[in-house]
């Protein structure tokens, strides 16, 4: 019953992300339906942990999954951490992922109309830092929260 | 799904054993770190049973009127410092006279991270946790700030954030409506660092706090624990605290 | 004559149905206001600090919550035991149970850091915690006393009545017993961590629930025009005093215990004698307002026939009921932690002194709400359903009690 209700639930999300995505994939952003598409600054480096339109539909599932196991059992792996979205992420003009309506976050979950209560807690800009412990090199080491 | 995190598992294996071998050089040229290398675990690898962390406190060391843990904590875990009644406070300096006799001290309160907490069992949707470490946290994601836990704790460790919060640590988020105490620092403890205010107090020179794993035979707490006396607070109650006090 | 003024009956006038409505309403969206103000800038609004985590919300709510379990008393007296005075009587006391749990729970939920995620709190169970399972006692409460009301209402489901109201009966006892719970099971504190909470809580939610149930009764009467017989009064009243008087016993028992308890006695001292608020409001709210001279009133030969002094008793009793929430809840925080016995304490932190504590606006908004919610989802269901107490005095004669 419960994996039903879960099936039903991924289903229907996973429509109504398709229909954001192709939106987004869209070449031209004024061909749809007279609406601006958001426009999404490039991370920093050169490609996203995963593929794109994985993480358009997946991004929730990985970022969910992360924070129970750094969360509740210590696991700190840095690949979906959202600590690395940020650090990626961030705008180079506010420095955040969520100041102002065109950064990273806020621009498509405006856009999608999908309320996100991650930034009551977490931080949307990078540390002053990079987190990760002097003997350790960051790739593999960040407390990824 | 699964095939994709298996995918990424190895690609976190292939990095780390190639950090391993980056390391292993580094630190045979360096021969400082060997020490925390051999000690720390893989990333992909969570917090496990067989530590358990824990911290005693020599109230003698403690240095009168000294702060220096407690701005520590307030500088690595973004608190404000204030000491307002909504305030939060991880760990505060306790000031205790004892009305027999009139001797005064001192020491740190925080979390003491006891085996039984009573904040933990009285949770109701099982945010306040115990880590497989011995580490009490409060999982953020599913407080929903009822408040009891702050009941429930007999060492008044816990606060309640009562205001929006803005520019936090990236490493220690918080929020407005939840529950938060002290982590004893596990975003440094992960990286095998010792929690912020026992680093402070070194640094003093006090050496009042020892960090480290209660069952580990050969750690330096493990060590003073059998061969010295030490008090838990409110030991009536059978918590087994992971904080212990000495000269109480 | 007597549907002038009625409120309670499809052919009634309107206007006084309305305004009550009108009064209910503003009471709840003045809670709606503070809620949205609260949800916005955070507790700091309120006088709730990290000392006394739960105020004035929560005095209102959990006094809700254990008068509800106790309103459906009558229906119990009059379905397990047989009664007809309280059978008449069965539907009124379980619908007014569902609207009280229902006000009571909305102001917890409403004073929630986190009122957002009311789903994580029906999807996360930590079965250990007495919290979880007083929100599974509340949730069956619904159910259960739902499905009571449809046996006693539906004349095809009336044989059912009989047990189902004895599992509401049950149910109401364990609901009671686990509110109760909620202080009893904190080991930390002075004030609380003792067994007898769960049966005192149950006791005092007979008195209050009886008194809101007659309050109620009393205000249906009057408002369509028709006068309580005496005998019904008589009955009534005697029981409320048994419940009054009994609440009183356990209240002593559960000082004198503490009394007893040398490591008690810095409690007991402090709301007994020295706790300034706390101190008045036990010995004139708890005591006096809420037990001796309901007492009195109820015992004295006027009341017999006198529909106004047992309101006013019934009055009193609610009133002293808030109080007593008031010392326990409150009151109980107030009185600092002792971690070190023997030993003076102080620190940044507000340990070893009391505990302050001011209720702001909002609270006494957001604590409203509860009563408001009860009072209009009652007199909406009174007039859309059949609540009207029928008695038959022909069955009345009959009975000995």
């Amino acid at each position: 019953m419960a994996k039903l209700a879960g099936c039903l639930r991924a289903g229907l999300r996973l429509a109504v992300l398709a229909g954001v995505a192709a939106l987004m994939a869209a070449p031209s952003s004024e061909a749809v339906a007279g609406v601006d598409l958001p426009k999404l600054e490039r991370g920093k480096g050169e490609k996203c942990v995963e593929d794109t339109q994985f993480m358009r539909r997946n991004h929730m599932d990985l970022l969910k999954h992360q924070r129970d196991e750094t969360m509740r059992k210590g696991i700190r792996t840095t690949r979906h951490s959202l600590k690395r979205c940020v650090e990626c992420h961030a705008s180079e003009k506010t420095g955040s992922v969520a100041a102002s309506k065109e950064d990273f976050c806020a621009a498509c979950h405006s856009y999608a109309s999908v309320k996100l209560d991650c930034w009551d807690c977490h931080a949307t800009r990078p540390g002053k830092k990079s987190a990760a412990s002097p003997h350790v090199p960051s790739q593999v080491n960040g407390g990824g929260q | 799904m699964s095939e994709h995190n298996k995918r990424d598992t190895m690609q976190e294996r292939r990095d780390f054993l190639k950090a391993g071998a980056v390391m292993a050089g580094a630190t045979a040229a360096s021969g400082v770190l060997v020490y925390s290398v051999a000690h720390s675990r893989a990333p992909e690898e969570g917090a496990s049973a067989s530590k358990r962390w824990g911290m005693l406190i020599d109230t003698s060391k403690c240095g009168d009127g000294c702060n220096d843990c407690v701005t520590a904590c307030n500088t690595e875990n973004g608190l404000s410092g204030e000491t307002g009644p909504q305030d939060s406070q991880y760990i505060r300096k306790l000031n205790i006279k004892d009305l027999r006799n009139g001797r005064v001290h001192e020491l740190p309160m925080l979390c003491q991270h006891c085996e039984h907490p009573p904040c933990v069992d009285v949770c109701p949707t099982g945010a306040s946790m115990r880590r497989a470490d011995g580490i009490v946290l409060v999982d953020r994601h599913i407080c929903i700030g009822c408040r009891y836990c702050m009941m429930a704790c007999p060492y008044k460790a816990r606060s309640f954030v009562h205001e929006p919060l803005t520019d936090q640590n990236p490493e220690v988020p918080r929020g407005k409506g939840c529950v938060e105490s002290c982590t004893f620092c596990v975003q440094r403890v992960d990286r095998d660092e010792q929690p912020a205010c026992v680093e402070a107090c070194n640094a003093k020179g006090h050496q009042a706090m020892v960090f480290g794993d209660l069952k580990d035979p050969e750690s330096a707490i493990a060590k003073a624990l059998k061969s010295q006396a030490s008090t838990e607070v409110r030991a009536d109650l059978g918590l087994n605290t992971g904080v212990r006090y000495q000269g109480i | 004559m007597a549907n002038e003024n009625c409120i309670n009956q499809g052919n009634c006038r309107t206007p006084q149905f309305l305004m009550l409505l009108g009064a209910g309403g503003l009471v709840v969206l003045g809670t709606l206001f503070a809620f949205f103000t609260l949800e916005h800038h955070g507790h700091v609004l309120t006088g709730m600090n990290n000392q006394v985590v739960w105020g004035l919300p929560h005095v209102f709510a959990v006094f809700l919550i254990v008068a509800a379990s106790g309103v459906l008393n009558v229906a119990s007296i009059g379905s397990v035991f047989g009664k007809q005075v309280y059978k008449a009587r069965a539907p009124l006391s379980g619908m007014l149970a569902l609207a009280m749990l229902a006000g009571g729970l909305a102001v917890l939920v409403l004073d929630l850091g986190r009122p957002d995620r009311l789903i994580v709190a029906m999807t996360h169970y930590n079965f250990k915690s007495i919290f979880a399972w007083n929100m599974l006692f509340y949730n069956g409460f619904f159910a259960i006393v739902g499905l009571y009301l449809l046996t006693l209402m539906d004349r095809k489901l009336k044989a059912y009545s009989k047990p189902v109201g004895f599992a509401a009966f049950l149910w109401r006892l364990a609901l009671t017993t686990a509110t109760g719970s909620i202080f009893g099971f904190l080991v930390a504190r002075a004030g609380y961590n003792s067994a007898l909470m769960a049966p005192m809580f149950i006791i005092f939610s007979f008195a209050y629930g009886l008194a809101a149930f007659l309050l109620v009764q009393t205000a249906m009467y009057l408002w369509n025009g028709l006068t309580l017989d005496e005998r019904v009064l008589a009955r009534m009243k005697t029981l409320l005093a048994v419940f009054v008087a009994a609440s009183l016993y356990f209240t002593v028992v559960f000082h004198l215990t503490n009394l007893y308890f040398a490591k008690q006695w810095d409690y007991e001292r402090f709301i007994l004698l020295e706790g300034g608020v706390y101190t008045t409001l036990f010995w004139v709210g708890q005591i006096l307002v809420g037990g001796l001279i309901p007492l009195a009133i109820l015992f004295s030969p006027g009341s017999r026939k006198s529909l106004a002094l047992v309101s006013l008793a019934s009055l009193l009793v609610i009133i002293g009921g808030h109080a007593q929430m008031y010392v326990t809840i409150v009151g109980g925080q107030a009185f600092p932690l002792d971690m070190f016995p023997g030993y003076e304490m102080s620190s940044s932190f507000h340990d070893g002194v009391v505990a302050g504590y001011t209720p702001s606006g909002w609270e006494i908004l957001l604590g409203m709400g509860g009563i408001g919610i009860a009072f209009l989802a009652t007199v909406v269901a009174v007039r859309a359903f059949k609540f009207m107490p029928q008695d038959d005095f022909s069955a009345l004669e009959c009975e000995k009690d």
